[in-house]
């Protein structure tokens, strides 16, 4: 298949669902823990270069490795989060950074989604599906959960099991995002879409299928971009999303 | 006469290793209103979210078997940050159909169900919050005052609707205020609480001059000491 048509199946999903996820991200006031989970990536990311499996591949285990290792430490040590998450994910740039070819550096930070293959798209494809309903099926509980864990828990929620899938749910968008965006960007692909249509938004559909379709359309131009220019793909896929939310601004209800 | 509803015996909440409540001992019948009172800090939200099962505990919390409870948290800290509509904050609930019965009970035109969550004055939210409560019919209240942000009016129609719906609903409430008047205005019994337990009681009975003394001393000493 045209490896332009593969590239723009691939790019939609991911830039659509990341949208998505986004949403609830942010009512979690969660959205910048994607920045340092994806540059936690870069050695996963460095590996796969070096030795040529799937990008998203190389990062996954890392991303789940940074999880589990702010969560333990998080325990014993009781420091604020984003401390440990600024320790973490320097620790991932620095092991990158030792053996990561200097060549291969532009597709790590930056990704390139514009080469992807028919295998590749497939595995993003279910992946992508399989996320999307995972979130439809945990969306209620989840901004519930957010609103109020008070609420939640006089509702019988069980919010440990809710907020395991969903932070397996953002561990895979980081996995995925990395290949189209690299590990510098993935911050943006969750917060750009949900905050321009928050600013946009009256209800809870409006926002979350806003920022479903500003993820889409925003890769979709991206790479069209590429197609046309030359253009690196990710860099014009964030900001195409940061012009969209620049318009948001002017239109705020 | 039926077992009581709820039945409290040698309660006591630490959190982060700070006791916040100290044996702890009481019980609550069917239809009534029952207050908890004290200074702020004295462990009052804490109680009420212990007895929701928010909190872990040690000593004794029975309800009785068949107790559906409904809750009204004080505050909902993050409910700016949505954008979601009245309606929709039902069905993460409820249907859509409970919801339109619900509030209109509670005095809302439907015209409300599509107005966002953060664009509702503090009034109208805690109504809102106590419709919530209200989804799936609890036979139990416990409702948590707002400290802030509703003028006086607003607390008016808000116990004038509890008392209203603890009436049709056959509703035993319990409420923590701060608020006196609510307390002698709308409860047949009333738990005091400063850490330790204080008093308890028929409000016109047990609240004697020197029991709120005794109750809003440590306040009072605290601010003494600080001008």
């Amino acid at each position: 298949m045209n490896q332009f048509i593969l590239s723009l199946i691939t790019g939609i999903l991911i830039g659509a669902v990341s949208g998505y996820l986004g949403t609830l991200m942010l009512s979690k006031r969660m959205t910048l823990v994607a920045g340092p989970l994806g540059h936690l990536t870069l050695p996963g990311i460095a590996l796969a270069l070096i030795y040529g499996f799937d990008v998203s591949l190389g990062a996954f285990p890392f991303v789940i490795l940074g999880i589990v290792l702010i969560w333990i430490l998080e325990i014993w040590t009781k420091l604020p989060m984003e401390a440990l998450t600024a320790i973490v994910f320097s620790l991932g740039v620095a092991i990158a950074f030792l053996f990561l070819p200097i060549e291969q550096a532009k597709t790590a930070l930056i990704g390139d989604i514009t080469k992807v293959g028919v295998y590749e798209t497939i595995i993003t494809v279910t992946l992508c599906s399989l996320i999307f309903f995972v979130i439809r099926k945990i969306y209620a509980k989840m901004i519930l959960i957010n609103i109020s864990e008070d609420l939640a828990k006089t509702s019988e929620i069980d919010i440990k099991k809710y907020n395991i899938l969903y932070l397996l749910a953002i561990a895979i968008i980081v996995a995925l995002g990395v290949k189209m965006v690299g590990g510098l960007l993935t911050a943006a692909l969750v917060a750009i879409p949900a905050s321009a249509s928050r600013n946009l938004s009256k209800n809870l559909f409006q926002y979350t299928s806003l920022a479903t379709f500003f993820g889409a359309i925003s890769s979709f131009l991206g790479i069209l971009i590429f197609k046309f220019t030359a253009l690196p793909a990710g860099p014009s896929i964030i900001i195409i999303n940061s012009l969209i939310f620049l318009v948001s601004i002017i239109f705020k209800r | 006469m039926k077992e009581p509803i709820l039945k409290v015996k040698n309660l006591n909440v630490k959190l982060d290793s700070e006791e916040i409540i100290k044996g702890l001992s009481f019980e609550v019948k069917e239809g009534d209103v029952l207050t908890i009172l004290g200074p702020n800090g004295a462990g009052k939200t804490v109680l009420l979210k212990t007895l929701v099962g928010i909190f872990p505990y040690k000593g004794k919390i029975e309800w009785r078997k068949d107790v559906r409870i409904g809750y009204v948290p004080q505050r909902v800290p993050f409910i700016k940050d949505i954008p979601i509509n009245v309606e929709e904050f039902f069905l993460l609930k409820t249907t859509s159909e409970e919801a339109r019965e619900i509030l209109e009970s509670v005095g809302f035109e439907e015209s409300i169900l599509k107005k966002r969550l953060g664009d509702l004055s503090s009034g109208q939210f805690q109504r809102i919050l106590v419709a919530w409560a209200l989804v799936k019919n609890p036979n139990v209240l416990l409702f948590d005052e707002p400290m802030a942000g509703i003028d006086i009016s607003g607390k008016e129609t808000i116990y004038n609707l509890l008392f209203k719906l603890k009436k049709e609903r056959n509703l035993t409430i319990l409420l923590v205020t701060h608020d006196l008047s609510v307390v002698f205005k709308f409860s047949n019994f009333v738990v005091c609480l400063n850490k330790c337990p204080i008093c308890q009681g028929v409000p016109k009975k047990v609240l004697t001059p020197q029991i709120l003394h005794k109750l809003y001393k440590e306040e009072v000493k605290f601010y003494t000491h600080h001008h």
